[in-house]
Order: structure tokens, then sequence, then C-alpha cells
């Protein structure tokens, strides 16, 4: 059949990568629940996981597909769990099954935040790089701010939220399946392409007839229904949903799983999300007392020894031994590349890393010549 | 006579108070390649810029095939019909060949498929990206670049991203094809073959080239017509034979 024919066209093994990771993750824990092995702490660890793997991998459509930087993550997370939350107060009068409130308030949280990333993108979007940053930035310190404000919400003490009675994780992780479908879906559709074109030159993308500012708007829009949903999950097992949670240092915790798993690349924000959720708690339930200061300078230490591992010209030898493409003997051509891969660990960044994270450092050098005039950007004589 | 595909009226452009273009009128009939030379800074990339919409146009307006575009976005004008390449390359580095194609054929109504449609992969959406492919892999191998489809846009000689731009940008279907200095920086045997394939896509694609050319030798060798520019208003207008001899466009190109 045609269909068949052209699905096979168009499908590659490791499309599936992604899917059988999580679908693993899920299955031993499963295993582990059902066999009774798996601690009560642990659940929570992972649900945890789950919803920050949604965080990274939404992010990641922003800031490496679209090539924008949104500081603004942890801003949709929040408007996503206390609306979400408010609904499922609200819903556990009427609905019984916990099960089915958690879904309609995922989607309820969704799409409120979603209508939020449309707001601050319409706006938003006609600002570049480190303006659009700001923007977010401030959009998020806004809204925790005006939650913690309203009454309704429960103010600065924060929005009680029944906790799932179930296995939040399962419910966590099959999220996660969805979330992966429809944005991996998106990336390799000729969506994705546009989307990427954005990144790699706006200027020619938009020669192409590409419609820049519809495809900004939808990449927010997605994100932001995801970072939403993620919220809701949060919100049922952190209770009360408190507004400093979702504070600047969150959405950059987003970021940096962005970052380090590499942009554009899918899989590694997978990992990486799994990675610093993993150690965030190992290190806040084993460094009691004293010990808790040190909590941020071994975690600022893995950071440090990971991107520089990751990075640093002198260690490439090592980093082409261990790499899995070596591993997995692949006989492609160096200079090769898949039509739909999009990770852009080959280029420098469009948005320099150093600059965003160092936000507190602003060094005036007065050497650095002057930007050029916006208008001349279509090129001159 | 045959139809007329592009013509300016009284084009022109002031950057507050300097007047970068002015008065521009051309007239550029159906299948034609056309010529616009002059000086270093007489404005021609800024006539392109108009006509692409990168800039508003501050006096006077264009028309494509008799349809006013003045004032309509550069993704409203790409549709409508023209298409350009970039002085300074502007492929998109990070991706493929014939993923760089594959943009360029986005907007085709032939490939009409919508995100809902993408993301949920329903059978259209396979449908589309198999016929995408094999119409880039067709532009491909008309410009010679189908072997090198899966290198990194980037990674090409310099002249093969030249073409690739080129094939990008006859990807979007134009009626008119604006090339920006396309023989710059090659030797003279890829400009002689560059004028070749000039030539043959004119043909192939039944369209209109108006191109910007320091290389005399390759406008006189391709172009009929030609529009000499400097300080940003026509000097010449007519054949290219006759524009060489002209005692104006000599003395803006040499002084004196």
């Amino acid at each position: 059949m045609n269909l068949i024919k052209n699905i096979k066209a168009n499908t590659k093994p490791k499309y599936f990568t992604n899917y059988i990771i999580v679908a693993v993750m899920l299955a031993v824990t499963l295993t582990m629940k059902m066999t009774g092995n798996l601690a009560r702490s642990n659940a929570t660890l992972l649900a945890q996981i789950s919803y920050s793997i949604i965080l990274a991998v939404s992010l990641n459509l922003v800031v490496g597909f679209l090539g924008e930087l949104s500081l603004g993550h942890a801003g949709f997370m929040c408007v996503g769990a206390y609306l979400g939350c408010f609904v499922a107060n609200m819903l556990h009068e009427f609905i019984s099954s916990p099960l089915l409130v958690l879904i309609i308030s995922m989607v309820v949280g969704g799409v409120v935040a979603a209508v939020f990333g449309f707001i601050i993108g319409l706006p938003a979007l006609r600002l570049k790089g480190d303006y659009l940053a700001i923007v977010t930035l401030a959009f998020g310190e806004i809204v925790r701010t005006i939650f913690k404000n309203l009454k309704a919400f429960g103010g600065a003490l924060g929005l009680d939220s029944t906790r799932y009675k179930g296995n939040l994780f399962v419910v966590g992780f099959v999220v996660v399946l969805v979330t992966l479908f429809i944005i991996q879906n998106i990336v390799r559709s000729k969506h994705g392409r546009a989307i990427t074109a954005i990144r790699d030159n706006e200027i020619a993308a938009r020669a192409m007839g590409i419609n820049v500012t519809y495809y900004k708007l939808f990449v927010f829009v997605v994100a932001a229904f995801f970072a939403g949903v993620a919220g809701v999950i949060y919100g049922h097992f952190a209770t009360p949903v408190l507004y400093s949670f979702f504070s600047y240092n969150y959405s950059i915790e987003i970021l940096v799983m962005v970052v380090l798993g590499g942009m554009g690349n899918i899989t590694g924000s997978i990992i990486a999300a799994t990675a610093i959720t993993f150690i965030n708690f190992q290190l806040q339930t084993r460094l009691s007392g004293d010990l808790a200061a040190l909590k941020f300078l071994v975690y600022a230490l893995i950071l440090i020894v990971v991107v520089i591992f990751n990075n640093a010209p002198a260690l490439s030898a090592v980093r082409e031994k261990f790499s899995i493409r070596r591993f997995l003997k692949s006989k492609r051509h160096p200079s090769e590349v898949h039509d739909d891969e999009a990770a852009w660990d080959r280029v420098p960044t469009k948005i320099r890393m150093d600059e965003v994270l160092s936000v507190d450092v602003i060094v005036d050098d007065p050497y650095t010549p002057d930007k050029k005039d916006p208008t001349t950007k279509g090129g001159s004589n | 006579m045959a139809e007329i595909v592009l013509e300016t009226k009284d084009l022109g452009i002031s950057f507050g108070g300097l007047k970068a273009v002015q008065n521009v009128n051309l007239k550029i009939e159906k299948n034609q390649l056309y010529g616009l030379i002059g000086p270093n800074g007489a404005g021609k990339t800024t006539v392109f810029n108009m006509l692409t919409g990168v800039y508003k146009p501050t006096t006077g307006t264009f028309y494509l095939c008799g349809e006013e575009l003045k004032g309509k976005s550069q993704e409203a004008i790409n549709h409508k019909g023209i298409a350009r390449t970039f002085q300074n390359i502007r492929l998109f580095n990070n991706m493929s060949v014939i993923r760089n194609v594959l943009v360029g054929l986005h907007n085709q109504p032939e490939f009409k498929c919508s995100p809902v449609t993408s993301m949920l992969k329903l059978p259209k959406h396979y449908d589309t990206e198999v016929r995408m492919r094999e119409r880039a892999k067709e532009i491909l191998k008309i410009f010679d670049l189908y072997e090198e489809r899966n290198n990194l846009a980037c990674n090409l000689p310099y002249g093969k991203q030249r073409k690739l731009e080129i094939a990008r940008a006859l990807a979007t279907n134009p009626k008119l094809l604006l090339l920006d200095e396309p023989a710059a920086g090659m030797n003279p045997n890829e400009t002689e073959e560059l004028m070749k394939t000039v030539r043959f896509i004119r043909d192939e694609f039944d369209i209109t080239v108006l191109l910007i050319e320091h290389d005399l030798k390759f406008v006189s060798g391709l172009c009929d017509e030609v529009t000499v520019l400097n300080f940003g208003t026509a000097l010449y207008q007519g054949k290219v034979n006759d524009a060489l001899n002209d005692p104006e466009v000599v003395k803006a190109y040499i002084g004196g």
C-alpha cells in the first residue's frame, strides 16, 4: 500500500530512540513498584523527573530549534500549576476518579498556559535575542507575583492542591511520551524545517517565503502548553503550590538542562533533565545539617565539569573515543548529516550562553564596536 | 509585444536625508535576462531590497505582472513570485543541502500540510514529505548537487553554495528571479558555467531574471538590456553593448 511505503520512506529506526528510552524507564520503575521495591521517596523523584523532561523538551523547541532565548519557562509552568490545580480542586467534588480529574486539569492548565504563551508572544516576538530574554524573564516574575497576591489562589500561603492518590509518575511518563510524540513530529516535518530555517538565517527564511511571525508564535504556544501541563503534574504532588518555586532560578535550571543536553537535541534534553533532577534530589536528601550548604557547590562543580567535557577542544579526542556513534559503528562520513538532523553542536551558537548565564557580571567594554544599524541588515552594496 | 513581468515607476527610497535610490523606472519583459550594473554604492542592492520587501519604497511603486506589490511583506512578495539570492551567501548553513531546497518548497500549494496534520503524523503528512523530497531531488539533479545532498550546506565549495542558493530560490517557483552578484568570487571557468546555468534555468523554469553583476564580461555575454545606476539614479538604460560605449557610463566607472 502507498501509505505504508510512504511511512517506510520517512521513518528511521533512530526516530524511536527517545520513545524507547522513556518506555524502558517507565517499564523498569513500574515493575519495581509492582514487586514492592520502589521506595516512596523514589516515586516522588520519578514524578519530578517526568515533569522536568517535559519542561526541558518543550524549552528545547524554543531555544534549540527556533533559536530564541526564553527565560520565562517557569512562568508558563506557574500559570499551568495554579490554574490546573484550581480547576482540579473544584472538579474533585463532582468527579470521583482522580485520574480523570488529573487529565482534565492538565488540559486546562496547558491551554491557559498556551493562551499566555500567545499573549506574551505577540509583543515579544518583535524583539530579538537578549531583549526577548529580558521580556520573558519579566513575564515569569510578574506571573508569580500576581499569584502571590491573589486571594482566590491562596495568596502568599500557596494554593492547597490535592495530592494524586495513584502513581503520579506513571501518568507523568505517559505524558512525556505524548510530549515527545508531538514535539518530535513537529520537528521532523516541513514545519520543523521552517523553524530551524528561521534559527539558521532569519533573513533568508523570510526571503524564502517562510512566515516567521507565525512560526515563532506557534512554537511559543506549543512550548507554553507543555510547560503548563508540566506545572499541573508538579501541582499534583507538591502541596501547596507555592509561587516561590517558579522563580527565575528555576527557569535557568530548565535552560541548563537544555544546554547540557545539547541544543536541538531531544535525546540530550531527556538525559540531562533526568540527570540534573536526580543529582538535585540526591544532594537534597543526602546532605543535611551543616553540609546542606555544600549542595550548590557540588551541583555547580558537576555542571562545570560536564560543560567543559562537552565543549573543550582539547578533549575532543576523548569524546570521540567514547562517542555513541563510534559505539554503534556508524559508517557515515563525518561531513554527512541526515537531512532531519537539527542539532547545532557543529557551529558557534547564535545565543552566547556565557553571556546569558552571567547576567550579574556586566562588563562595560568601550572597545566593542556598536552593533550595526538594524536597517542595514538586508545587505549593502 | 511581450508581457511585462516587472515594472517599476519612479521607485525611490531615502534613509533620513540620504536619497539612496531615486526615480528608477524598469520595464522587464517575460523571459528576459536583464542586468543592473553600476559602481559600488550606486544602490543596486537597495533596489533588490525594495523589490523583495526588505525596505519599503518611500516614493514610487512597482508591479509584478500588473499587480502592485509595494508595501507587502517579504513573505507575501515571495508568494507572489519574486525570489532572490544574496550578495553574501545566506544559506541555512547547519542544514543539509536537500533541506535547504525543501525549505524553498515549503510554501508551494501542492505541498500544503497543516501543523496539526504533521503533529499527529496523519497519512497526508507522509504523502507530502515524500512528494516534497522527490521534487527537491529533481531540482538538485538539475543543478548537479544531487550527490552532495546529505552534506551540510556550509561544507560545499563556494561555487556550489552559489548554485544551491539559486536552486533554493527556484524551489519557491518564482516568476522573477533576482540574482545579486552571482559571479562574485568565481574564476573564469566557473563564470562561463554560470552563464550557461542562468540561460538554462531561464528556459527550463520559464522565468525572468534580473541580475546585479560587476563582471561586465558576464553581463554583456548574458543580458540583452541593462540599467546603469550611479548615485541612486539611472544613468543609462538600453542595449548592453551601447551602454559600455556610453561616455557617461565610462565616466561613472573609470572617472575623469
